[in-house]
């Protein structure tokens, strides 16, 4: 009978075919480690993000004048409102400490290398759509720093010279940021936006079944196959991957669930406490830092404090602050070393990538901080040291020492 | 530090017991489990605060459920005027006149612990003082100059701000003596409140309880699902470790095969 039906199906469209290429046959390295859960630990959130998502529009009201109290509304008069918006707001930052994770994962192992360049670029534009996901939702609530939060990023578009304050006022739809400017955010967060993101993680994960995953030897696994022309060193993703997957979605949940449900405030980083303040046009908070997966780029955007060559010192920071953003998607092109991982690499590869994990990290800190002088100084500093593992790879990964990489995969 | 800090805000000049730390909340050590504070909090919230600040994202009738107040009495003794049971709990003021009267409008208070922390709420509620300087003849140590009058000061009464010596302490916990006279040392600090005694209602213990009662009234207004969410969430947890303990072991059998 099931048979019957699946021929059914086969006969009018490549189910089968499809299912055993991209799940249950696809060959995947057997050397794979713990930093290669974070990738369907992403599609895990994914779907959190939009089936709760979707549950919140129910409610939302998208106006300036509802926003606030519709939140409200949400969390306490709609049945378990609460945990539908706790889980979206936890999973918002979730989504953002996955893909670092993910992201940091291809940069240790060069999974952006040759042929992986075209899903490397993929995966860089699905997280320059998380970033306008998660800018565009953060002003949804409409609190106090949902408003200048829009108000300060928004405002950088009128620093750019000559056309800057007319585009400012186009996106906006007004002369400041008003219901009009929420109304427009709020369609590109629940339609534009994530309709983008699922065809483009869709056009990722295909891209990846097409060459294949990297593994942490950056061995090319493909090289040796059995008599089935199945790669030695793979094993079927079901229901092998299936299996590990489920285990470590069972840890990931234990611990999203446990912000959610005990701390969904997260100490202020998940919800901000000065968010508990409907927005009001006439009061600045005394503070205003953005979310702490943006922290690291608006310590770039503040680190440059000097105009150059006419330009304002603003455009020039948010210049910065978006080559900081866009410098990821050149490193297939960057990167000049024979060898794909970190493991085979030399000391100036380690040095600079240790380098670049350490900027990002004192950044995003300066970032969520109010700045001082010593702080913009700092700022500064780890921004060059930030693009220096960028625009120094092509030298240093060309012209380091790299240890031999052995033919297969080394397990243990 | 910046907002991130625990709770929100800073306690502006408000002096620690020791007199050596200024600006840092007092610890509000409240329970959301304890219904009795929770109604008492409830019952000075809406005889003295409600006449000028309102809970505009609550509803009378998940109050009374959630507090475990019997709907009658609730009715009678804690609604006002004639607004009903499911009605989001509003004041009658007009904003225009309140502003002119204060200064500022009083701001709805519903999401006021989330936003300065519960610590800070408990913090300013016991740091009001007398100041002829000011227009309402109070003032308060954690939001200096604020436009709000003492509404409590018939149950704490007058409290000033006074100087004290304080001993100095050594690094040994001891006081500090002059190593000559044998005598102790102290300094001189600004700052400390003391309530003139016999003219308040209550003594100083029992208004620092009322506060607390109040300060747990407000955080459970921020976020009055806290004790069902975990509860829920205690469930799920459970849950997710018998989940993951199984697919564990399935993920080790069959781990097997592939060595």
């Amino acid at each position: 009978m099931v048979t019957k039906v699946m021929n059914w199906f086969d006969d009018r469209l490549p189910l089968t075919a499809t299912i055993e290429r991209h799940l249950t046959k696809y060959p995947a390295p057997i050397n794979m480690n713990i930093w290669y859960l974070a990738g369907v630990l992403l599609v895990v959130v994914l779907v959190i993000q939009l089936a709760s998502g979707i549950w919140l529009l129910m409610n939302y009201e998208p106006t300036a004048d509802g926003a606030f109290a519709s939140i409200q509304y949400i969390m306490r008069d709609v049945e378990y409102g609460y945990i539908i918006r706790y889980m979206h707001t936890t999973g918002a930052s979730a989504f953002f400490a996955l893909i670092y994770l993910h992201m940091f994962r291809g940069m240790m192992y060069g999974s952006y290398q040759k042929p992986r360049e075209l899903l490397w670029v993929l995966g860089w534009i699905t997280y320059v759509l998380l970033c306008a996901l998660g800018f565009t939702g953060y002003v949804l609530p409409w609190g106090q720093m949902s408003f200048w939060a829009a108000q300060v990023i928004l405002s950088l578009l009128g620093s750019i010279p000559i056309i800057g304050e007319d585009l400012l006022t186009w996106i906006r739809g007004d002369y400041l940021i008003s219901g009009i400017t929420l109304n427009r955010l709020f369609a590109f967060h629940v339609v534009l936006l994530p309709l983008a993101l699922i065809a483009v993680v869709f056009v990722h994960i295909l891209a990846l079944h097409e060459v294949g995953s990297n593994n942490p030897d950056g061995v090319d696994v493909k090289k040796f196959k059995d008599e089935d022309g199945i790669p030695l060193d793979t094993k079927p993703f079901f229901p092998y991957d299936v299996m590990h997957d489920l285990y470590a979605i069972g840890v990931f949940l234990i611990f999203f669930v446990t912000i959610m449900f005990f701390y969904p405030d997260g100490g202020g980083y998940v919800i901000e406490y000065v968010n508990y303040e409907a927005a009001d046009n006439l009061k600045t908070p005394e503070h205003i830092v953005p979310s702490w997966y943006y922290t690291p780029f608006y310590a770039m955007l503040r680190a440059v404090t000097f105009p150059l060559f006419g330009l304002s010192a603003k455009f020039l920071g948010f210049v910065v602050m978006a080559a900081g953003i866009a410098i990821f998607v050149a490193l297939p092109w960057l990167d000049r070393s024979p060898v794909k991982s970190i493991k085979y690499k030399g000391i100036y590869s380690k040095f600079f990538l240790s380098l670049f994990v350490i900027s990002f990290f004192v950044l995003g800190y300066l970032g969520s901080v109010t700045s001082t002088p010593g702080r913009t100084l700092a700022a500064q500093f780890f921004t060059l040291t930030y693009f220096a593992y960028f625009f120094l790879m092509p030298i240093y990964s060309k012209y380091e020492k790299c240890k031999p990489v052995p033919e297969r995969v080394q397990l243990g | 530090m910046n907002l991130h800090a625990a709770g929100g805000a800073a306690c502006g000049s408000f002096l620690s017991e020791d007199g050596l730390t200024k600006g840092e909340c007092k610890q509000a050590y409240i329970d959301a489990k304890d219904k009795a504070s929770l109604q008492r909090g409830a019952q000075i919230y809406m005889n003295y605060c409600l006449g000028c600040h309102s809970l505009k994202y609550a509803r009378y009738k998940r109050v009374s459920e959630d507090l475990e107040i019997p709907l009658d009495l609730f009715q009678e003794n804690l609604i006002f005027g004639d607004q009903k049971m499911g009605d989001l709990i509003q004041v009658g003021m007009d904003t225009k006149e309140a502003k002119e009267w204060f200064g500022n409008a009083p701001p709805d208070l519903t999401l006021e612990a989330g936003l300065r922390g519960a610590d800070w709420v408990y913090t300013y509620l016991t740091s009001f003082y007398i100041d002829d300087s000011r227009p309402l003849g109070v003032n308060n140590k954690v939001y200096e100059n604020v436009g709000m009058p003492h509404v409590l000061i018939d149950m704490q009464g007058t409290a000033r701000s006074v100087c004290k010596d304080m001993p100095l302490i050594a690094e040994n916990g001891g006081i500090k003596q002059d190593p000559l006279t044998g005598e102790q040392l102290s300094f001189k600090q600004c700052g400390f409140l003391e309530v003139d005694e016999g003219t308040g209602d209550l003594s100083a213990q029992e208004f620092d309880k009322a506060m607390l009662d109040l300060t747990n009234f407000l955080a459970y207004m921020t976020d009055p699902l806290k004790v069902e969410r975990e509860t829920i969430g205690t469930y799920v947890l459970l849950y997710l470790f018998i989940f993951t303990m199984l697919s564990y072991l399935l993920y080790r059998e069959f781990k097997k095969d592939l060595h």
